[in-house]
């Protein structure tokens, strides 16, 4: 498509009127100081070849002791079973599938910017993509442990997978349970993601495999690049399998909750049994992984001294989905209420009156406080703007959506149909930990990776810089902008 | 075999687009362009058609369609039908998530695959850098003798006048 416009203006001769100029939106700017492609690379390369500050130590001790602190408690928990969880008969969904969902959810952000971004050509993407799919793939991990730790036999995991032959002679899994739809989902995503994260990183490799000076890093970026070499008639090929992927894990990624929901809503308890579940799961999901995105980006763009690229507008685009998606899992709130008002089931209605007056009420109000009244806050600039103040809004909305899920599991589950079936959940020591525990493998591998790997993707911001951005925000693949003169 | 290359480099992405609309335009081939970043436009200019490697997804995916349903409906229906809560052999509607999820699973892997395959990158292949920085920031044009002679002064020519920062012969053994 060629821009080159020469249509008379006011009856003026073409050749005049093209000298007019059209007024054109200028191209948004996501790179601060125009740096040139070489300062991209040494600018992100940087923290990857020099040594870390005391800041990454101190925050890998605490993050690493977590780890140790996890590995300890799930090695003791499969030696005496989950009864050390505060499981009881009535509650036998706790911390356990709350932080399984909470962590699932976590993931969605990074697919949503790295393949529904790439769809909507968003070009604030380029920044954060990276880090936020490094993120969805050491949340999808944190995730997967949680069902695994929970069954009675983890060593039996496997049984969930169908595979043949079998020690149970040819008897399948039941394809009709969302739990088994829940292996394949979240299996999937965790594959996809990983292999899109990859295929993005395989140019960026071969740029420190070219900066490297040899050695054992050489060698390692020099396998893992596959001798990529910016062909172009590769990248012409590169450029159409990304937005294949793309295509592909956006319905995934909408999938994946939705799926996780069901787990819940094909259930009969009431609180679970609600057609609304899956679009407000995925809401939910991306709004509390735009809580993490911006907590992980706000501390990595300081202290990583990459302030350039991720700018303060980048921020705002992030605070204007997190305060969307709020207000789409506030609105769900209010549905789920409204609708155990008008549908008349008095098991429903019980489990909302109890939900906000029980004995769980005040997880329900720190639920609201969090998810509904601060991302209201959102409306104003310069709270937008505000790094501090988004990084204390970004650690409410992790709060609340964790809250959220416990809600909808524990409150639920404690008073069921029958009240001689009623009791209550406490956590124990173990509970506690495991969540704690579940943070530092998360953060143990996010740090590693921004210390081995490069936490933004260098190629596409090369591509966004200068006259790149202005062409692509014309959106012209075919033909080059002209200006006729 | 050896090959014979002539290899300019450039600083930006625009001075080498017109170099290459230029080359081409003087009825030269070009062998290919080495870039740090994908540049729009040189699909066209390149003469590069669309890739076909879309096809693969599609077909893939529907054959990881067939093969989930008729998997599922297998499993549960003919070689083990199991009476879960009354629910009938052949829930067709509660495959569906899972045909879904293992469309997806084959198909993008499939992919990314044929993309290895068509582009010959595995792991381990010595990278074939025909200037130094093209994964930093320089661009390469790059012209091969036997698709387009460029004994002649001409190619070299073309390519200066057009905002080369370097030009040089580059043989290479394979």
């Amino acid at each position: 498509m060629s821009t080159t416009t020469s249509i008379s203006v006011n009856g003026k001769p073409p050749a005049e009127a093209a000298r007019i100029q059209t007024p054109v939106l200028a191209p948004p700017v996501w790179v601060d100081e125009n740096p040139s492609l070489r300062d991209i690379t040494d600018d992100i390369a940087r923290p990857l070849e020099a040594r870390p500050g005391k800041g990454w130590w101190i925050c890998f001790g605490i993050a690493f002791a977590a780890l140790l602190n996890l590995v300890g408690m799930v090695s003791w928990l499969f030696a005496k079973g989950i009864g050390i969880w505060g499981l009881n008969n009535s509650v036998g969904w706790a911390f356990d599938i709350t932080n399984f969902v909470f962590w699932v959810g976590i993931g969605h952000a990074g697919t949503l910017i790295s393949a529904i971004l790439l769809l909507f050509r968003q070009q604030w993407r380029t920044s954060i993509n990276r880090s936020a799919e490094a993120m969805t793939i050491f949340a999808v991990m944190c995730a997967g442990l949680f069902p695994a730790i929970h069954m009675g036999r983890p060593w039996d995991a496997f049984f969930i997978f169908p595979y043949f032959p079998n020690q149970r002679g040819p008897l399948w899994v039941n394809f009709r349970s969302p739990l088994v739809w829940d292996v394949f989902a979240i299996s999937t995503y965790l594959t996809i993601s990983l292999v899109f994260w990859y295929l993005g990183m395989i140019p960026d490799l071969a740029t420190l495999r070219d900066r490297a000076v040899g050695g054992i890093k050489k060698f390692v970026f020099g396998l893992l690049s596959l001798g990529w070499n910016g062909s172009h008639r590769t990248w012409a090929r590169y450029e159409i399998v990304s937005l294949v992927l793309a295509g592909l894990a956006t319905p995934l990624v909408l999938s994946v909750h939705s799926i996780v929901s069901m787990d819940f809503a094909t259930s009969l308890l009431p609180g679970w049994h609600t057609t609304i579940f899956p679009p407000y799961f995925v809401a939910g999901a991306i709004y509390s992984g735009f809580g993490m995105v911006l907590t992980l980006l706000i501390i990595t763009r300081s202290t990583m001294n990459l302030q350039r690229y991720i700018t303060l507008r980048h921020l705002d685009k992030m605070a204007k989905v997190t305060m969307l998606t709020g207000m789409i899992v506030s609105y769900a709130y209010l549905t789920e209420f409204f609708a155990a008002w008008y549908g008349g089931n008095l098991y429903e209605k019980y489990h909302f009156i109890n939900r906000a007056t029980g004995p769980y009420a005040w997880c329900f109000y720190l639920m609201v406080l969090c998810n509904v009244i601060t991302p209201q806050m959102l409306w104003v600039k310069k709270a937008r703007t505000s790094v501090a103040f988004l990084f204390i809004v970004s650690i409410m909305v992790n709060i609340g959506m964790w809250f959220e899920r416990f809600v909808i599991i524990v409150v639920s589950l404690h008073r069921a149909f029958l009240p001689s079936g009623w009791g209550m959940f406490y956590p124990t020591i173990f509970d506690i930990g495991i969540l704690v525990g579940s943070f530092g493998l998360f953060f143990t591998c996010f740090l590693l990776f921004i210390r081995v790997l490069p936490m933004i993707a260098m190629w596409e911001i090369k591509g966004v810089v200068g006259h790149g951005a202005h062409k692509m925000a014309l959106s012209s693949d075919e033909e080059e902008v002209t200006v006729n003169v | 075999m050896s090959k014979s290359f002539l290899v300019a480099t450039f600083s930006d992405a625009d001075t080498l687009l017109h170099a290459v609309r230029a080359v081409v335009r003087e009825d030269f081939k070009v062998y290919d362009v080495y870039a740090p970043y994908p540049i729009h436009g040189l699909d066209a200019a390149m003469g590069i058609r669309r890739s076909r490697l879309p096809w693969v997804t599609f077909i893939v995916g529907c054959c990881a369609l067939t093969f989930a349903l008729c998997f599922q409906l297998y499993t549960s229906v003919l070689d083990w039908p199991l009476n879960v809560g009354g629910k009938p052999d052949n829930s067709t509607l509660a495959f569906v998530p899972i045909c879904f999820e293992l469309t997806v699973l084959l198909s993008g892997l499939a992919t990314v695959a044929a993309l290895f395959l068509r582009a010959r990158l595995y792991p381990g292949k010595k990278e074939l850098l025909f200037a130094e920085g093209v994964t930093d920031d320089t661009f390469a044009l790059v012209l091969r003798r036997r698709e387009s002679p460029f004994d002649s002064n001409r190619a070299w020519k073309v390519l200066q006048e057009n905002g080369a920062d370097r030009i040089r012969e580059r043989e290479t053994e394979s």
